[in-house]
């Protein structure tokens, strides 16, 4: 065990011990600060993989903006956990079955993927991940993707602003 | 097998302790050091704002100001210090006890965390170490800066919420939504800045307006001005202070707090303060670059000293901008402060966006 292994296991078990709290926290509030938390692990793992960019934007995007949002909506509805409707127990048993089979299938096209068969993960080193490589593979080898998606940031907001104006 | 076993553990043991010992403990003592002055350091200075401030309020409204404790009331911050601790601590029984106390903590230590980046001074050398005077170069530190900021705003989000109040519920999404709409502002401003420098490292950023003939702010005066009025916003001063407007709010997301828990929240702010005169200079001001004198003319020590006494100066100096600007202009109506962050800054530094990709193309 070096170090880099010891800080993987902490942060796996880290995000997995966050993402089971984001479950089965009954306030909703809390659920939305157990998953920013589980943001900051994958946040952990992105840096052991070298890719500094990727992490902290992650934390910025994620964490900073879209969870501040989600955390308004939650306290401006004041949803209280009594108030919360029970399922009933047909419509709990079938989202256990089709989410179990969910990550089955996952787990099993992972394992299959020719790709990342017998390949080693490149820790602490590796450019690609750093600012200045990936803006170069960004804008010269994915330029076409890169901008596609960004006429489709364009239209949403857009649209975001046109349903703000009614 | 017993043999066996023991060997395997002390086999373990050798590879763990190596693993240990590999690890460069002259770096984790330095920079430990480093973290520890400059987490104190910056309370320290955060301490005498508070009393600066009333002192400058003081001065503007023509009146003498704290001068009781003290020669010049200089211990007047120890005495409020004091105070708030010795003050009960109350948890309303209808909050949320551990978001309450998570509230202040969260802001404080957001507020701590952007000095990582900041660099000091240029490196010294000591007992044959070369020091570098910033806890940590990395090459995404102006995002990281934005990180931290972005994550300032759940300090008061948390402890607005889980205080049960509906005045610091609706101070707590005032400030998470006009810190989210300045963001965006800053960010736009940045980039421009970032296009001209062409590095995301603070340091490297520094270093090119030490080395180069102007400060970025001659390069980047609209730049400035819009990151300028978005950090009073990201910072709650006046006139962006509407998160704890008295007369709407009674006294805003802070209201159920006492004791240090609302002294930290209190100081957070002019912590924020610190840090974002320290962000502003570095990256508009030259950093810890005197002008008008050539370092390399004095000892590297002496020279990082200079550079460190100058970096303070400029933050004093920004520090007393803030609070001038708090003690003159009234506070903003909440939707004049969304037009402005919208409507008349985001086009601003758009603006300044095109202008500045416009002349690198011309290679001015």
């Amino acid at each position: 065990m070096n170090t880099v292994d010891i800080l993987f296991y902490l942060l796996s078990a880290f995000a997995i011990v966050s993402a089971t709290m984001v479950l089965i926290s009954k306030n909703p509030i809390h659920s939305v600060l157990w998953l920013i938390l589980v943001f900051f692990a994958i946040s952990g793992h992105y840096i052991l993989l070298n890719a500094q960019f990727l992490a902290i934007v992650n934390i910025i995007v994620y964490a900073g903006a879209i969870m501040v949002l989600f955390l308004f909506v939650i306290m401006l509805m004041n949803i209280k956990k009594d108030a919360e409707p029970q399922k009933q127990l047909l419509v709990k048993l079938t989202g256990v079955i089709a989410g179990g089979s969910l990550l089955t299938l996952l787990i099993a096209v992972v394992k299959q993927t020719a790709q990342i068969q017998n390949k080693q993960v490149l820790l602490k080193e590796g450019t690609i991940g750093l600012i200045h490589p990936l803006g170069k593979a960004l804008f010269s080898d994915y330029v076409i993707p890169f901008e596609i998606s960004s006429v489709l940031f364009l239209s949403a907001m857009v649209g975001a602003v046109i349903i703000g104006k009614k | 097998m017993g043999r066996h076993l023991t060997q395997t553990i002390l086999i373990k043991h050798n590879y763990i302790s190596m693993t240990i010992l590999a690890f460069d403990w002259g770096l984790v003592i330095e920079k430990l050091i480093l973290i520890a002055v400059v987490v104190f350091g910056s309370l320290g200075i955060a301490l005498y704002t508070t009393f600066g401030e009333r002192k400058v309020a003081a001065i503007l409204q023509d009146r003498p100001g704290p001068n009781r404790a003290g020669p010049f009331g200089l211990l007047q911050p120890l005495a409020d210090g004091l105070k708030l601790i010795m003050k009960e601590e109350i948890i309303p029984t209808a909050a949320n006890k551990w978001l309450f106390i998570l509230g202040p903590g969260l802001a404080m230590t957001a507020s701590l965390m952007t000095c990582a980046v900041i660099p000091w001074g240029s490196d010294i050398e000591l007992f044959g170490r070369k020091m570098a005077l910033q806890i940590a170069d990395i090459n995404i530190g102006v995002l990281y800066v934005f990180a931290v900021v972005s994550m300032g705003v759940y300090g008061i989000m948390i402890g607005g919420w889980a205080s049960n109040n509906k005045f610091s519920l609706m101070s707590s999404l005032r400030a998470a939504s006009q810190a989210i709409s300045y963001e965006l502002a800053m960010g736009l401003a940045l980039i421009a800045l970032l296009m001209t420098s062409e590095s995301l490292s603070l340091k490297t950023i520094v270093e090119q307006q030490v080395k180069g003939n102007w400060w970025n702010i001659v390069y980047q005066p609209l730049g400035f001005l819009l990151f300028f009025i978005a950090a009073l916003a990201e910072c709650n001063r006046t006139p962006f202070d509407l998160p704890e407007a008295e007369n709407e709010l009674n006294f805003g997301y802070h209201q159920e707090y006492s004791s240090m828990k609302l002294g930290f929240y209190l100081f957070a702010e002019y912590v924020n303060m610190i840090m974002s005169s320290a962000i502003m200079a570095s990256m508009y001001f030259g950093g810890y670059d005197l002008p008008f004198f050539d370092e390399s003319t004095v000892a590297p020590n002496i020279a990082a000293m200079i550079g460190v006494g100058t970096l303070l100066i400029k933050i004093v100096l920004f520090i007393f901008v803030f609070m001038w600007i708090r003690w003159t202009i009234p506070r903003f109506r909440y939707d004049q402060l969304m037009n402005l962050g919208w409507k008349t800054m985001i086009p601003l530094a758009l603006f300044n966006l095109l202008i500045t990709g416009a002349l690198i193309l011309a290679n001015l």
